[in-house]
């Protein structure tokens, strides 16, 4: 087979954090190849390398045996490289053909040429089977068929390597084989296709090869029909995660969160919570694994009390907490630790003081009637600062001036400091050090150990594993099932089969 | 009343109200092209005023009228820079910065004034445009007089609105204005300038709204007068929005409170009871229900007021 | 075409404290100096046309009353702009809500009851209050429950009161005696006393400074205080934690609109005993620069209102003496403003030249 694109020892750092560590992959003519992987695995940063959105720190990249240099979009989609991202570049109140050739000169100069680019763009609908009306204006259109405008767009720029990054987490599955319609039409014509994604059965189906990614490394490249999804399930998640021991049965308590049926809507309006059914009990862990965009962001927002399910109850101890406000909400002693620690955890532009009282600064002994006592808030703002060993110039600081880290350690400090009784943590250690995850992990285990119930959301599998007593996996909006480590060992492959929607176990 | 005072009256009003529309039409196109890159310009009454100044004193020492519009058009220009300057390369907050911008114009242009005038009993006065009848055209009975007799500007005024109309939606320019204005970032990610498009659209608009200005010193009356815009630069602000950025609507709605601006006038001086402060007050309040009404489904530039900085 | 040079904005940590007391002092040094150019244009020496201005604005008793007197509106309206503004809730709408409270005065004013002015002046202030109050709710009630654009909203409805006012005082309030667009006198009880003998100083001032020492109390002091904060530092953040914004920006609108209201009963009650078309010359847009100049605190917003009130006066003694056209305090304001926003970019960011 013909080499198309090769990158070899592609290394890429962000932060201190290695993001593709000397990864070497290769594009055939005329295959369809997938990266296989999980969140933060490091494909969408290796393709955005290949795309010209980030720069490589080391490494070199063949293109039709040439090395080249590929500083933006725009040297990609000359050297005939286009990018389908997860989230669309489309102006809404465009039309389609508006938005294919925007950017681009017209053949008439000053003028557009709408006629010319009707007739080019009605081919390639034709040719990809790609139905999509060219006069439709964006906004009228639905997820699936905007994303078919993001593909014509870079098909009308003739390029021969196609990259998608998770295109089928907002499709239906007609919309999903729709569009491996295209992609194959697109193969046999000899062009190549990268297709991103953590899903086993569409790799499955859709690849002619498949490139494991684990970490910033290769962790293994197979043909489709030398493999399966067992063994792909492991290869992503991987053999050297901790071996889950038995984890000793503590003393687990009553439910104290009980989520009953909850059905919600997305910001776009799509259902992602399809009927949710779980408890959190007091005095464990609950964790819940899952890649990223699977009804996890719903669920801590209705839980938190930002979202409006469309169905279903959640109680905390047999008090309705379905619909009420934020503010009732923390008053009826839930602790929330967002997943948005900027927007929505905290406060930049206001002192570090401040937000250490935010969820309660209207209850005494800080408040009184109308009044506000600061004198009493940083008092305790300086103690918890202290106990928690927040890295700042003082509690007066803008909060905005701490590291991602002790923002985190401000929010903790906060919602632990009214010992509630239920507490949803959203990705707490995301984009933290070393040290400031295992402080995390440690409070984590404290506020267990006293007696909350916690409901851990992660990408992050070593974190579920370290911390989970039990470990509930959300795939497109639904429960596939859920392990209890007093009763049983975790199945890593089980798992990773549960996570890329291979596999449900029939509900406890 | 007889037919021929009924007729007579009609092609009066007509013809005045297209009069008083022109620079309506001029200032709110020229905002049209701002707010459709994303800025919201509430410099423009500040920027006609000094149009009109502009204009008026060109023209007092040179004693030539195009040159006026000329220089009223080059200083409109200016402060169109002005804005831009402190929306999109600062980036700091458009309405504060638009009224400054207004506050600085207006007093300018009256301390100008002042400055070269002084202040005399009676206020100097040029020899103003007077208008250009479109030879055969304007002979055509009932229309003629309405729609060929009248100034040069009005005449340019008119002829941009198809022109805006075309410039916005069949160039390449105005695909990327329309696009920068929605969504920076896309357009942004297909290579286009959202800086370039956003100075350009503010040259553009600074520079209809200067000749807007002059319209006033240079055909309506003939001398700069103590608040001679009138609130017509706010009016425009409302229009823009009221005609949902586009330029035909523009055209109607300017047509339309030009008209309750001729009515308003005529019935100052009649025995009619209803002040005319009424019709004055109609282009706001209309404006604001229109944005009630329109407030949840923005047709608003998606990215109105937003200063673009690339992370 | 136009090639900007080539810059990067970095985010700044906490600006030293001495930063915010200089930004001020250099904006408004900067503006002189710039406002300094347009003097020196027509011949005028602009050293000594700012020494006249102070000097005449601050060099005699008297000239220090009639600055306070121009400063009674100034601070009012600077406080609820600050406020507003504090909120988010651009409340460009001060003048329309400076005449809704001077309407209000002057009907009620011109009913001539048979109060004594211990009643009559506090029903003054409070219907003052109570109209300017109202029409910025109708603003502030459109954003916070239909996310209606308050800029300009508030900015419309300026025009639309200005012209109630015209039309009122051209009809039904013209004075029959004098037939100009003006009222009749209001009740002589419903003057608001003399403060300072001998000078135009009126009881209004109290409520300038009470409106200080209410901003300050409500800003430190209170819960609303701290909900005002963070609404307006991120609504969307304060909305997670607990924080009813609807209900905040409802309320800082009537609190921001009232206090507007109050500079318009002052000028009413205070000033010139009628109602006249001309009632403010702008006080309630001034009131914007000297919120923004006054970094929305309220020792800045009150030090700002003073400087002001000198340019303002001052600016008429420069037209005296110098022959200077008295315009030059509406450059001053306009180049102050916008210098005062560009000094704001570097409280935020600093400057890197990117190689």
């Amino acid at each position: 087979m013909e080499k198309i694109i090769e990158m070899r020892n592609i290394r890429k750092t962000f932060l201190g954090n290695v993001a593709n560590n000397n990864i070497n992959f290769v594009i055939y003519k005329g295959e369809i190849v997938s990266l296989l992987g999980e969140n933060g695995a490091g494909k969408t940063t290796l393709m955005k390398i290949l795309y010209g959105m980030y720069t490589k720190d080391s490494g070199e990249i063949y293109v039709n045996g040439r090395k080249v240099e590929i500083n933006s979009p725009k040297d990609a989609i000359a050297l005939g490289i286009g990018m389908v991202h997860q989230h669309f570049t489309l102006v809404r109140t465009l039309t389609v053909l508006e938005n294919v050739i925007l950017g681009l000169p017209s053949p008439k100069g000053f003028e557009l040429d709408l006629e010319s680019a009707r007739k080019k763009l009605q081919e390639i609908i034709k040719k990809y089977k790609l139905v999509v009306d060219p006069d439709a204006k964006i906004w009228q259109l639905s997820v699936g068929e905007r994303q078919r405008v993001e593909i014509i767009k870079a098909l009308y720029r003739d390029i021969n390597v196609l990259i998608l990054d998770e295109p089928t987490a907002v499709l239906t599955p007609q919309e999903v084989e729709e569009l491996f319609a295209t992609l194959r039409i697109f193969k046999n014509e000899g062009k190549s296709v990268v297709f991103i994604s953590h899903k086993l059965e569409e790799v499955m189906e859709i690849s002619d090869r498949i490139v494991i990614l684990r970490n910033g490394v290769v962790t293994g490249e197979r043909k489709k029909e030398e493999t399966n999804e067992r063994e792909l399930a492991r290869l992503m998640v991987g053999k050297e995660v901790i071996e889950a021991l038995r984890k000793e049965g503590g003393t687990v308590g009553a439910p104290v969160l009980k989520v009953e049926g909850i059905k919600a809507l997305n910001d776009k309006g799509i259902l992602a919570l399809k009927g949710i059914n779980f408890e959190v009990r007091k005095g464990e862990i609950l964790g819940v694994a899952g890649v990223a965009g699977n009804g996890q962001k719903e669920l801590e927002d209705v839980i938190c009390g930002v979202r409006n399910p469309l169905e279903g109850h959640i109680y905390l101890k047999d008090k309705e907490v379905t619909g009420k406000s934020p503010k009732e909400i923390v008053n009826m002693g839930i602790g929330r630790i967002p997943e948005d620690r900027m927007e929505s955890g905290l406060i930049l532009d206001i002192p570090v003081y401040e937000n250490l009282v935010i969820e309660f600064y209207d209850k005494p002994p800080f408040s009184k009637g109308m009044l506000i006592n600061y004198a009493e808030i940083k008092r305790f703002a300086e103690k918890l600062v202290k106990e928690y060993r927040v890295k700042t110039s003082s509690i007066y600081a803008i909060t905005r001036t701490l590291s991602g880290g002790n923002l985190q350690k401000l929010i903790l400090a906060r919602v632990l400091s009214q010992n509630p009784e239920f507490l949803i943590a959203s990705q707490p250690t995301r984009g933290l050090d070393v040290g400031a995850m295992e402080y995390i992990h440690q409070k984590l285990l404290e506020a267990k150990t006293k007696g909350a119930a916690i409901m851990l959301i992660s990408e992050d599998l070593n974190e579920i594993l370290h911390l989970s007593d039990r470990i509930m996996v959300m795939y497109e909006g639904e429960i596939m099932g859920i392990i209890d480590r007093s009763k049983e060992d975790v199945d890593i492959e089980e798992l990773g089969l549960m996570m890329a929607g291979a596999k449900r176990r029939v509900t406890l | 009343m007889s037919i021929a005072a009924v007729s007579s009256f009609v092609i009066w009003f007509i013809s005045a109200t297209i009069r008083m529309a022109t620079p309506l039409v001029l200032a709110t196109i020229g905002e049209t092209f701002a707010e459709r890159a994303g800025i919201l310009n509430l410099g423009i009454e500040g920027t006609m005023l000094m149009g009109a100044l502009t204009g008026f004193l060109v023209t007092y020492f040179t004693k030539s009228l195009w040159l006026g519009v000329l220089m009223a058009a080059v200083v409109g220009l200016l402060f169109g820079l002005l804005m831009a300057f402190f929306a999109v390369t600062l980036g700091v907050n458009q309405h504060v910065s638009g009224l400054g911008i207004t506050i600085f114009a207006t007093g300018l242009a009256y301390y100008t004034y002042r400055a070269v005038i002084g202040s005399p009993t009676v206020p100097p006065s040029i020899k103003a445009f007077s208008t250009l009848k479109i030879p055969l055209l304007w002979k055509i009975p009932v229309l003629g007089p309405i729609f060929f007799n009248q100034y040069a500007l009005t005449y340019i005024a008119f002829l941009l609105v198809p022109l805006s109309s075309y410039v916005i939606f069949k160039t390449t320019f105005g695909l990327s204005l329309r696009a920068v204005g929605e969504n920076p970032e896309s357009a942004d990610a297909v290579g286009i300038n959202v800086y370039k498009i956003r100075y350009i659209s503010m040259i553009i608009a600074g520079t209809l709204m200067g000749v807007a200005g002059s319209f006033f010193t240079l055909c309506e009356f003939n001398m700069f007068l103590y608040n001679i815009v009138g609130g017509r630069g706010w009016v425009a602000i409302a229009l823009v929005i009221f005609a949902n950025w586009m330029p035909w609507k523009v055209l109607g709605g300017a047509l339309f409170f030009g008209g309750i601006d001729v009515l308003g006038l005529r019935l100052q001086s009649s025995a009619i009871k209803i002040p005319y402060q009424i019709y004055l007050m109609l282009p706001y309040l209309f404006t604001i229900i229109v944005l009630i009404l329109v407030a949840r489904n923005a047709s608003y530039p998606a990215a109105l007021l937003k200063p673009y900085r690339r992370e | 075409m136009i090639s900007l040079p080539k810059f990067k904005l970095e985010k700044r940590e906490t600006p030293p404290f001495w930063f915010q007391v200089l930004m001020p002092l250099l904006a408004v040094v900067i503006a002189l100096a710039i406002s300094a150019i347009f003097l020196a244009i027509i011949g005028k020496n602009p050293f000594l046309a700012f020494y006249n201005m102070f000097m005449g604005a601050l060099g005699n008793k008297f000239a220090i009353t009639e600055t306070l007197v121009k400063a009674t509106p100034l601070i009012l309206t600077g406080v609820a702009v600050a406020i507003a503004f504090k909120a988010k809730y651009w409340n460009i709408g001060a003048e329309g809500q400076l005449y809704a409270g001077a309407l209000a005065a002057t009907w009620l004013g011109i009913m001539h009851l048979p109060l004594p002015a211990v009643i009559y002046i506090p029903l003054e202030i409070a219907v003052g209050f109570i109209a300017g109050a109202l029409w910025s709710l109708i603003a502030g009630y459109l954003k916070a429950k239909m996310q209606v654009d308050d800029v300009v909203t508030t900015l419309l409805m300026n025009f639309i009161m200005i012209y109630i006012v015209q039309a009122i005082l051209n009809g039904p309030w013209r004075n029959p005696k004098t037939m100009y667009p003006s009222s009749v006198p209001i009740a002589k009880n419903a003057n608001f006393p003399k403060i300072i003998p001998n000078s135009r100083v009126h009881a209004g001032i109290l409520l300038s400074i009470l409106a200080i020492f209410f901003m300050y109390f409500l800003i430190r002091k209170t819960k609303l205080g701290f909900e005002i904060k963070a609404t307006g530092a991120n609504p969307k953040a304060a909305h997670f934690l607990g924080i009813n914004t609807v209900k905040t920006i409802i309320i800082v609108s009537i609190i921001s609109g009232g206090i507007a209201g109050l500079a318009g009963v002052g000028e009413v009650c205070g000033v010139h005993y009628h109602l006249i078309s001309g009632i403010s010359p702008g006080y309630g847009y001034s009131g914007i620069v000297i919120a923004m100049l006054g970094g929305l605190n309220t020792i800045g917003v009150l030090l700002a209102a003073l400087y002001f009130a000198v340019v303002i006066n001052g600016a008429q003694i420069m037209s005296v003496n110098m022959h200077i056209p008295i315009f030059i305090s509406d450059v001053i304001q306009g180049i102050t403003l916008l210098v005062m926003l560009a000094m704001l970019l570097f409280f935020e960011y600093r400057i890197r030249r990117v190689k």
